[in-house]
């Protein structure tokens, strides 16, 4: 620890950035901003938080690749600063579509909070040890359940934030305890030591019990099946932008975080982990629940909800092979999914601003109302459904790929990718039926006039679009990386 | 030749101006599109002027682009390439032709059109498997929104059983392309792939994942059931693509991809796919024989024509193969012709496609011009001499025969079947009452009938000349194209699969 502040200092200047930028908003809106209009309040404080990110990411890649720092408590390798990146990314995004959606009551306290789940996430990625980790997660979390009930005038948004915190808070014991056997088992909060009894292949009792508590509140975090049943009602219930971060940076950090606690152990003697069947049968598990169940709904978020279940299984699938074929696919899956989903819950927000509800057939006509949505909305949902050349698509294969060089058609992640591959012809069957609300179908009669979408929003689709067709032209720009 | 990309780089960027253009005029979005149009098929013409007929295939452009991956943007051609390229530029400039009534969102018509005829360039002109597979997923996309928006019978219903046959379809591709991917190790560059090594084991497997997979877009029996609907529920226009292109992305999949790569899996699944197709040419043609519904007769037709380039990629030597991508130009001409009179012509004049409805309109006296291009097609569909159909099935079923005489007779019998139900369709449609004018009038049939019809715009009489004008070439001169595609089976590639059968 010799030395250390210094260095400490300098590695979390991004999440000094951002919590500071939270207490500037607060601080600028409680000085000076308390009696101008509603309108102007919240520009101003989107401004300074926007200038925060913006920091934040100019810090992010001027730290660099530093190594380990703090005694082990973080790790700023190339996955950390991908994954920070990324998250700092979107919750640009995230911000840029807020004055898109409807308004809500408090708005310069949701942009401060969203500021606060945006360190906490940009922590999870560079987390290196189970404390360090355990209060990323919780500082994130957190945040995430508060920002999901802050629209006071649906008590759908209340009821979803409850949702989610009674399951997180289950979640988060459930890690503590887990953590708390690792830690028993080990004499160590070094996440090498841990991962190492977790990729034991033949592990005693107690590590099979801590392997099973870790995989239940990670599950619970990125929605995979069993544990996805918060992600509808919240995907539903949150605000448009909450649900945008939730769905896209929560995710990305937390696959991050997730698989490099699993491969912190390394293959022992080349085997494979032990922990592989298990997250296989999650994969499994999500794959076939999240596709087959997004085709029975007709409320769109509820639809992604079930989708980001069925990516949560692919997305499972990049981590059981990140060992072998590295973080780039794993990352530039998440990152590229996390970039449509945003994107999809902006266009939502556009619609519900003027006055629609959340299903399919609210979208109809959006070719008229908005040209602009609409040829987003088709980017984003043809990028979901992995149609080339958007980044989708090139997610899903080098994750796929990695997965039969893993260990064939027969192994466990090959057979995997094969049915995820049967199973996206499934999930084009829901997407279509989204576009073709947004792009067939007539706008109603009497509803629907045109849709004004905000100057902030519109730069922030069009960015999110305009991306995963770059992404997607030349992915070795992330992919290049690893 | 090293013009051939553009083909791809000007009809994206087309299908932009199209766009962009659309907002603001209609004419404007039909006439860009038509020199988009022209554009691609005069580069491809232009580049088959300066071919060289030879073995193997001639690289175009092959630079590195997804490094980790194991991708290269590598695009090249030879005499089978060629042969589809100018097909498309000829099926998209006549399409176009076609489409000059569209008046409803007419810039993103041509947009989405445009796209999928780019998405076609690139398929053809592909060697590294993952690019074709890109560009056959990005030809996929746009039938949906083309044929849901714009089409007509039940055309949601079309769109979507469509879309999701050729991606299940391609979802197969996928799976088997990342098989041979992890067991070779190599690269996706056809050539590198094809090194292999695999087991027989592994590529029967493969094989089959691939070939089905391409083999469902090329309608084999029995997962053809896609193709007449989607056939009856486009826009005249996409209908003609798809039955004259589209469908023969499947077919060239089948022959660039499957067959090179896993000639093990060719020797295992031949009798499977030999019998498949020559049921699909049965079947076909037995139940275009019994519909009421013009339309579904050209669909059904379509499939039992593709079944022939199917048994001739089974027969597996080169006269066969040959026939094979020469019934694939040929029944690309002939089948957007036939769409083009049923769904252009007649349809968007009479507005009823039930042979019965039909039947009571002299409809030879009412759009003479549609009926003499409906008989020369019909012709044409038959195979007779003088018409493209003729070489081609000719030298499909003489190769099959020399793989399995079993199978070229079955197959011919369905030729006869072809035959009898284009005639069927012809006597129905166009010489129904070949009585007087004044009979339709007063028997009160579907509608009063007196020449109340539109004449035959140009658009539609300068689409129709070109491809019977290009029907009748080939016809009489098929070494044009034949001597392109012949050297270009005799590449190591080929070879190793076309064995079998030679003298």
């Amino acid at each position: 620890m010799n030395g250390g502040y210094a260095i400490l200092a300098r590695a979390l200047a991004p999440e000094a950035a951002l919590v500071a930028g939270a207490l500037a908003v607060l601080g600028v809106d409680l000085a000076w901003l308390k009696r101008h209009p509603a309108d102007a309040r919240r520009r101003a404080v989107a401004a300074v938080a926007a200038l925060a990110v913006v920091a934040a990411i100019g810090l992010a890649l001027a730290v660099g690749r530093i190594g380990s720092v703090a005694g082990g408590a973080l790790r700023l390798d190339t996955l950390a600063l991908a994954v920070r990146l990324g998250v700092l990314v979107l919750t640009l995004g995230a911000l840029g579509i807020t004055p898109g959606a409807p308004a809500l009551r408090h708005p310069v306290e949701y942009v401060a909070v969203m500021l606060f789940a945006a360190a906490g996430l940009a922590l999870m990625a560079a987390a290196d040890q189970l404390l360090s980790a355990f209060l990323a997660l919780e500082l994130a979390s957190l945040s995430l359940y508060v920002l999901t009930g802050f629209d006071k005038t649906r008590p759908e948004s209340a009821e979803a934030a409850l949702k989610y915190f009674l399951f997180g808070g289950m979640a988060a014991a459930f890690l503590l305890f887990g953590f708390s056997l690792l830690y028993g088992l080990t004499g160590s909060i070094g996440f090498a030591e841990a991962g190492a009894v977790l990729a034991a292949p033949h592990a005693g009792p107690l590590a099979a019990v801590a392997l099973v508590m870790v995989l239940v509140a990670f599950g619970f975090k990125i929605a995979a099946a069993p544990f996805h049943l918060w992600a509808p009602d919240v995907y539903q219930g949150a605000p448009a932008p909450s649900a945008a971060l939730i769905a896209s940076a929560s995710k990305l950090a937390g696959y991050a975080l997730f698989a490099r606690l699993l491969w912190a152990g390394g293959r022992p003697g080349g085997a494979s982990p032990g922990w592989l069947t298990v997250v296989a049968v999650l994969a499994g598990a999500s794959l076939l629940l999240g596709n087959l169940v997004a085709l029975a709904q007709s409320d769109v978020r509820r639809l992604l909800a079930y989708s980001a279940i069925a990516h949560a299984g692919a997305l499972l699938l990049g981590v059981m092979t990140a060992g072998r074929a590295g973080f780039g696919p794993l990352v530039y899956y998440a990152a590229t999914y996390g970039l449509a989903s945003l994107g999809a819950f902006g266009v939502l927000g556009a619609v519900a601003r003027a006055g629609g509800g959340g299903r399919r057939e609210d979208l109809a006509g959006l070719h008229r109302r908005s040209p602009l949505l609409a040829a987003c909305l088709a980017v984003f949902v043809l990028s979901l459904a992995g149609i080339p050349p958007l980044a989708g698509f090139w997610g899903k294969f080098a994750v796929f790929a990695a997965a039969l060089q893993f260990d064939g058609p027969t192994g466990p992640a090959g057979g995997l990718a094969l049915a995820a591959i049967a199973l996206t012809a499934v999930a084009l069957y829901y997407y279509l039926l989204i576009l073709k609300q947004a792009l067939v179908a007539g706008p109603p009669s009497g509803g629907g006039g045109r849709i004004a979408v905000p100057a902030p929003a519109a730069v922030a689709l069009v960015a999110a679009a305009g991306l995963l067709v770059l992404l997607g032209l030349f992915p070795s720009l992330v992919l290049g990386w690893f | 030749m090293n013009l051939l990309p553009w083909t791809i780089y000007l009809t994206l960027g087309g299908a932009l101006l199209a766009l962009a253009a659309g907002a603001r005029s209609a004419a404007a979005a039909r006439w860009l599109a038509l020199a988009t149009a022209l554009a691609g098929w005069g580069v491809t013409l232009l580049a088959a002027a300066r071919f060289a007929p030879g073995p193997g295939l001639q690289t175009l452009v092959d630079v590195a682009w997804i490094p980790e991956l194991g991708v290269r943007y590598h695009l090249a051609a030879d005499g089978i390439s060629l042969t589809l390229v100018v097909l498309t530029g000829l099926a998209a400039t006549a399409g176009v032709l076609f489409s000059w009534n569209i008046t409803e969102r007419t810039g993103e018509y041509f947009a989405l059109y445009l796209l999928l005829i780019a998405g076609v360039y690139g398929v053809f002109l592909s060697a590294d498997a993952l690019l074709l597979f890109a560009f056959y997923e990005l030809a996929i996309a746009p039938k949906y929104f083309l044929i849901a928006i714009w089409g007509s019978t039940r055309r949601e219903y079309g769109a979507m059983k469509l879309v999701l046959y050729s991606f299940a379809g391609s979802a197969l591709v996928l799976a088997g392309l990342l098989w041979a991917h992890a067991a070779s190790g190599a690269g996706f560059d056809l050539a590198d792939l094809a090194a292999g090594p695999y087991t027989v084991g592994e590529q029967v497997g493969m094989f089959a994942l691939v070939f089905l997979g391409f083999a469902v877009l090329a309608g084999l029996f029995p997962f053809h059931t896609w193709a007449p609907t989607g056939h009856v529920a486009a826009p005249t226009a996409a209908s003609m693509l798809l039955a004259g292109v589209v469908m023969k992305l499947g077919a060239y999949g089948c022959l660039r991809v499957a067959l090179p790569l896993f000639p093990a899996g060719l020797a295992f699944w031949q009798p499977v796919i030999a019998w498949l197709a020559v049921a699909g040419i049965i079947y076909a043609g037995v139940i275009a024989l019994v519909q009421d519904d013009f339309k579904f007769v050209i669909g059904y037709s379509s499939v039992s024509h593709m079944g022939f380039v199917l048994l001739g990629l089974a027969a597996a030597n080169a006269g066969a193969v040959g026939g094979a991508v020469l019934q694939m130009f040929s029944h690309g001409v002939i089948a957007g012709l036939l769409f083009a009179v049923v769904g252009r012509m007649v349809y968007d004049r009479t507005h009823t496609r039930r042979l019965r409805d039909l039947r009571a309109l002299p409809l030879h006296r009412l759009l003479p011009f549609a009926a003499v291009t409906f008989v020369l097609a019909g012709l044409a569909s038959m195979g007779l001499p003088g018409f493209s159909g003729f070489p081609a099935e000719l030298l499909i079923l003489v190769g099959a025969w020399r793989t399995s005489p079993v199978w070229a007779l079955a197959a011919a019998a369905g030729v006869v079947l072809a035959a009898a139900f284009t005639l069927r369709a012809m006597q129905l449609a166009f010489f129904g009452r070949a009585g007087r004018l004044t009979d339709a009038v007063t028997s009160g049939a579907a509608r009063p009938a007196v020449a109340p019809y539109q004449p035959i715009t140009w658009p539609e009489r300068a689409g129709a000349l070109l491809l019977l004008g290009a029907t009748l070439l080939l016809g009489l001169r098929p070494d044009l194209l034949l001597n392109w595609i012949t050297p270009s089976l005799q590449s190591p590639l080929f070879q190793a699969v076309l064995k079998g059968g030679a003298p």
